[in-house]
Parts: C-alpha cells; structure tokens; sequence
C-alpha cells in the first residue's frame, strides 16, 4: 500500500499544473453553448496539443499519441478537477465510438471519423435501443436490407441523446432476420442527414429533452458503414458497453456533489440555524460521506488493478450500481436539508444553486435505469462476480 | 501509487485463514459458545504461534513492527472464523502505549500481561457505571469489557476520558448475544494505574476500526455462505440462486461489502501514515461497516430460509457477533456523531 507518486509522476503533475495555469484564460465559459461552439472546439484542441486530452490516441488520427499510462490519466483528472477548468470533450462519439473503431475500424473508417470527431467537428449519436429492445437490447428489430452497395433502413430508436445535433449515427441494425438474435446484428456508420431519418425530441421527467426519438423510413445508406463485419454487431457493440457502464459511477464526481453538499449544509440556515445543526440531517450526511469514502477507496483500487493488467472482479462489477445509487442519495438529502425551499425549480429568487438538486435527483434516477438498469447490474454481479447460475430459458411455446 | 495489499499481507491474510479454517471450525465454536474453556484455550495457543501479541509493537520492543492495516487483515480472518482472541484488546493497547516508551510493551508482546479493554464509557455511560482515577488508583466500574477474563491487565478509560493500565480487579461476565466472546462487568477497587494517558482520540478511532473489520470477515463468510447456499438448495426444479429475487440478495449484498472491504484498507493505511484524514475514516469505517453487516446479517438469514433461523446451521453466531460489532465502541449514530465533531461541524460558524 503506497499512495504516494513517484518523483516522475509528481513532476507530471506539476507540469500539467503549469500547462492548465499558462492557458486557463483560453477556456470555455458556461456561456459557450453548443456542441460545437468554436470557443470549446479551439479548447479541445489546445488541450489534445498539450496531451490532457485524446491522449493516447495515435496522432495519425489526430490524439496526441502518448503511451497508455494510467496515473498519468489519474493525475491529469486531478489537476483539472482541483482548477475547476472544464475538462476535455466527453461525448458518446469520444468516449464509445473513438475506440471501437480503433480496435476495429477499417484503415477508411480511421481516417475519415476519429480525428474530427476527437476535435468536436463531428458529433455522433448511438442508436442502440429500441422501444421493443431496452435491457433485452439483442431483441432489436430495426431492419437493414441488402440491396446493391446499400442497405435500407426501416424501424426507430429510442433513448438517442444528441441526435439534434449529430452529424453521425453509429446503429445497430437487424441484418439478418433467420438468424439467432445475437447473430444477425450488424453495427452500422451513418449520416444523420440521410433522407427518411426523422428525430423527434423526448421530454423527461427534469421537463429537458435530453434523449429523443429517431425513425428511420426507408432510409438508404452505403454498406462502406458496417463496422468489422456484417452480422458480428453484437460483439462490436459488447466492446462499447463495457466502455459505457466505466463512465458511469465515477467516484470523483461524486465526491464533488457531497461537498457541495457539506458546503450547504454549512451555510444555509433554517430558523438561524446552520442545515447542518439538525442532528437528524447532519446523521444523514455523516452516513452518506462513509459512503463516499467507500467508493473512492473502492475507486483506487480499481485503478491498482487496471495498472496491473488484472481484473477488478466485484470490485469493478459494483460501480455503476452504487455509485448511481449514491449520487441519487446525495440529491435527495440536498432536497430534503433544503426542506420547503427544496422542492423551487427553474426559475424564482428562492431558487437555491439553480434548482440543480432537484434535476439531478431526477436525472439520477435516470441513469440508475440506463446504461443497464440496476436490475441488469444485480444480474451482472450475481452472475459473473459471485458465480451463481443464470435464469433457465422458457421452453418455446 | 499502489493501493493493494503486500505479498506479506496475502501470505499472513492466507496462513492465518488457513490455520483457522482447520483449528476453528463451527463444531469448536460451538463448544466455546457453550462454555468448553479447554476447546478455547487450545484455540488461543494456536494462534499465539503467529506472534499476534507482538504485531502492533516496534521491533526494538521486542513486536514485529505490523501497522494497523496488518492488524485489519488479521481481525477480518478472526471476525470470518468468529473466533474468540484477545488481539483485538492488545493491539488497542499496544496502540496507546506507541508514543510512551518501552514501559509494557516487551510484557505485551512475551504474553506476561495479557490485556482486556474497559472503553465502553468513552462512548457511552450509564447505570452508574464510570472509572474514577485520583492520586494514581482506580476505582469505580466499566460495563462490557472485552478480554477481561483470564486478563492480567485492563486498558481503562476514566470519565474525563484518560486512558491507564491497571491490574484487572474483580469482574463478572456479562450475558450478551454473542457468546464467541466474554464480554464482563470490571470493578476497579483502588488498583494502581501503571500508566496514565492522556485522552487520545486514534485509540477509540483504532477500535472502532478493527471492530469494523472483524464485521467485515464475519460478514464476507456471511455472503459465502448463502452464495454456496444459493447455488446448492433446489425448489420448484431449479437451484434457488438462479432465481433473480434470491440472486439480487446476493449481489445487494456483495455490493455493499466490496467497497467497505477498501474503506477498511485506505483507513487502516491514512492512520498508519499520519494522514490527517485517518481518523475520520476509520470513525465512519465503522458506522459504515455497521449498517452494511447488519444488512448483510439479516439477508444471509434469508436467503437461507428457514433453515437460516435454525441452531442447526449456526448462520446465527455470526449475526450475533455483527450485532455486537455495531454496538461495541459506539453505536454507528454515536461513531456518525464523533466523526462531524472530529471535522469542526459542531461548531457554530
């Protein structure tokens, strides 16, 4: 056990410290909306430049091209987080499609996709599920028929965020119908300004719409798109997933949201007391913060594991489910330590931090059933972390 | 960065566990629940063998210079075998005595002082109970002791919260669920404080945090056990793991206890390095380990079903001895308590 960094990794930090102090008037404002804003475009490629972001992506597609170095990446997340600039570009294009198709892009899909899309010109969106294929997602039924060089598109997806504003579609699509299901799946490149492609907004329960709806009718589109091979969808899009349920849960983030906590809790009073003078919330944040602890020392070992090539077993399995759980435990003490003025929203001058614990106690809830729903991850760990047998099939009918 | 255990700590976790697993086995438990002092005796020897006495003391003391994330690993493998051992009390004590010079420790560590804990009213105090400690004698009782008997020494906390080390006076067992372990009342009657302390918040921190890793092993054999349970007992046609409302217990359950097992870890290792954070951590380790061992105590029984209720399966002397864990040293409202007062949330602004 040595939590400390080595004289090499210290000097990392200072230099990214430096770098992120040098450049810090360059960046992005919340005021710089929009998916491709040019204030957040020219950040993005600063910080690939200088190696804090894309960072191990070859630089024939437009990274930086560093070695793989995980402290380095830890030490890079601190140094944003503790400056509170905001960090590279995380978009599902980024995060998801950028390293599918470095594992198995053609050499055309390479160039013409990754470095437009690390740079924020090309947005992406991901059409996985559909209204018949939520947890069972091999279920999918969106239809791809062959005809000539092209395919013809019929069916609709749901859950897409970002497909307003995508360029580009990277789709699951049913490319053969006689096939067992995970067998007839192809993973599929397209653009979003292809005729017949109809994208409707889905409003959630936060009142934004941040997923929407998008049908396809008889949407024709090049077979140059499929990604490694016709009907070998299921193991593309089983690559991605992992990469999905990673992002979800980190522990940093969450430890950001209980100090914000702390801190209103601290501040805001009832009564002319402190929020935090109620014995019954202060019990109820001092259980949430061993909690945080735990996940963050659960965190670092992780990172342990992945240095040393292993698999985190339970330890990794578990993160999404708890950390999901926990940001949605952080929001609903935030709302109920607020009490009355809690349940404000929008807008009003009572409204407290911009009525942001009320969204994300919504938005939390959200994410506890997407990306796997917390039943499908209760599956995951008693399955492949504990070993106990799967659910026998129903004999067909 | 390296946030794992040592091939040292694998192989002491590994042989320790490994001597348990065959000389404490539910049958010996058993025995000792019921009273069999010879089967208990024999089991402390046993465990002698290790040089537990001495894990926690310096090297020039005479101990093998162990720090507390050691003494977390070797109390898990306890808290998962529920055998009764006095290591918990040594290394508390060993722990208040590592700043005062050799004084005790080489007597510690050879066996001739063989320490008990009367801590309980650091948290909490009542039915009279309370050391008083004037011109160098003690007097006055401590409720709930652990080691106390066959003890030569206790570790006693007086009420303005000063620790000593006297001779143990008279005591008399105290009856609690938990019968792998004797828990007694201590009546000191003017013995001589050997040593006196001051009020030293890291020797409570430090019990609290190996009863939260004794919880940790009794709770992990917990979830082993009706895993294997799980994957084993048949209705309707089929094991009744493969079912998802008993295969969600067990993943409730693996989840809680996984991230704890490294809270435990990063606790243990922030006091051993001075890290101011230490102390907090260990404080909530142990309502954290509290609330996730009792969950897992209650789901292990029902996941056993009936038979999880019975004497027969003996699932109970661990449920038992997670619901002492909560209680001992503060119950987790009180440990949650302490840990805001050790931030400075107490104060007014």
């Amino acid at each position: 056990m040595d939590l400390s960094f080595s004289p090499e990794y210290e000097a990392f930090r200072k230099e990214v410290a430096g770098t992120l102090a040098a450049n810090a008037h360059l960046a992005p404002t919340p005021d710089d909306r929009g998916m491709k804003n040019s204030k957040r475009q020219a950040w993005q490629k600063l910080l690939i430049e200088q190696g804090l972001a894309a960072r191990t992506i070859p630089t024939e597609y437009g990274g930086y091209g560093a070695e793989p170095d995980i402290l380095k990446s830890r030490i890079i997340a601190e140094e944003f987080a503790r400056t509170g600039l905001p960090r590279a570009m995380s978009n599902q294009g980024i995060s998801m499609l950028v390293p599918t198709l470095l594992e198995l892009g053609t050499p055309e899909q390479k160039a013409a996709y990754i470095r437009p899309t690390l740079h924020g010109e090309m947005i992406w969106c991901q059409g996985y599920s559909e209204p018949g294929a939520g947890s069972d997602l091999a279920a999918l039924r969106t239809a791809a028929v062959s005809d000539g060089d092209e395919y013809v598109i019929n069916g609709s997806k749901i859950w897409t965020s970002t497909a307003k504003q995508a360029d580009m579609i990277f789709c699951l699509v049913r490319t053969d119908p006689s096939a067992k299901k995970h067998e007839g799946i192809s993973y599929i490149l397209f653009s979003m300004e292809t005729p017949g492609i109809e994208v409707r907004p889905l409003v959630d329960m936060t009142g934004t719409a941040n997923f929407n709806e998008v049908f396809f009718t008889d949407v024709r589109v090049p077979k140059t798109g499929i990604v490694f091979a016709e009907n070998k969808g299921w193991q593309v899009a089983n690559a991605t997933l992992t990469h999905e349920r990673g992002m979800l849960g980190d522990p940093n983030a969450t430890k950001a949201r209980l100090v914000e906590l702390v801190e209103l809790m601290k501040t805001e009073r009832v009564n002319g007391e402190r929020l935090i003078d109620d014995p019954l919330l202060r019990d109820r944040l001092l259980k949430l913060q061993g909690e945080v602890y735990a996940m963050q020392a659960n965190g670092l070992r992780i990172t342990t594991h992945n240095l040393k090539k292993e698999s985190a077993g339970l330890a990794g399995l578990i993160v999404k489910l708890m950390g999901c759980e926990l940001n949605h435990e952080i929001a609903r003490l935030a709302i109920d330590a607020l009490g009355e003025l809690g349940i404000m929203y929008e807008t009003g001058e009572h409204l407290r931090a911009d009525g942001s614990w009320q969204s994300r106690y919504m938005y939390d809830l959200g994410l506890i059933i997407g990306g796997g729903t917390a039943q499908i991850q209760k599956n995951i760990i008693a399955e492949r972390g504990l070993g106990l047998p799967r659910e026998p099939k129903l004999a067909k009918a | 960065m390296e946030f794992a255990l040592s091939e040292d700590q694998r192989m002491l976790q590994d042989s320790l566990s490994g001597f348990l697993k065959d000389a404490a086995p539910l049958d010996t438990i058993r025995k000792i629940a019921t009273g069999d002092k010879s089967s208990a005796a024999a089991l402390v020897s046993g465990l002698d063998d290790f040089g537990l006495s001495g894990l926690h003391v310096a090297e020039e003391h005479g101990g093998l210079g162990l720090g507390l994330l050691d003494a977390c690993l070797v109390q898990e493998a306890l808290g998962y075998a529920i055998a009764p051992s006095r290591f918990m009390a040594t290394t508390v004590t060993a722990h208040a005595l590592r700043n005062s010079g050799e004084g005790h420790l080489p007597a510690i560590v050879s066996g001739a002082m063989r320490m008990g804990l009367a801590l309980t009213e650091l948290s909490s105090r009542r039915d009279g109970a309370g050391v008083s400690a004037e011109n160098g004698r003690l007097t006055g009782t401590s409720l709930l002791a652990l080691s106390a008997e066959e003890s030569t020494h206790m570790l006693a906390a007086d009420t303005s919260g000063s620790l000593h080390i006297a001779q143990t006076p008279d005591n008399v067992a105290m009856q609690t669920i938990d019968r792998t372990r004797i828990f007694s009342e201590v009546r000191f009657a003017g013995e001589e404080s050997a040593a006196s302390l001051k009020p030293d918040d890291e020797v409570l921190a430090v019990a609290r945090l190996l009863a939260a890793a004794d919880t940790l092993g009794a709770a992990q054999a917990m979830i082993d056990k009706a895993v294997a349970y799980a994957a084993e007992r048949q209705q309707f046609g089929r094991v009744i793991g493969s079912f998802q409302a008993v295969k969600h217990m067990c993943a409730e359950m693996a989840s809680r206890l996984e991230p704890s097992r490294a809270l435990i870890w990063h606790a243990a290792h922030a006091l051993d390095t001075g890290e101011p954070e230490g102390l907090v951590m260990a404080t909530l380790a142990k309502s954290h380990l509290a609330e996730a061992g009792t969950f897992i105590a209650r789901t292990s029984t029902e996941v056993h079903g009936g038979m999880g209720f019975t004497d027969l399966v003996g699932l109970h002397y661990w449920f038992k001895r997670i619901g002492v864990n909560r209680q001992l040293f503060g119950s987790p409202e009180q440990c949650r308590h302490d840990a805001a007062r050790l931030q400075g949330w107490l104060e007014p602004a």
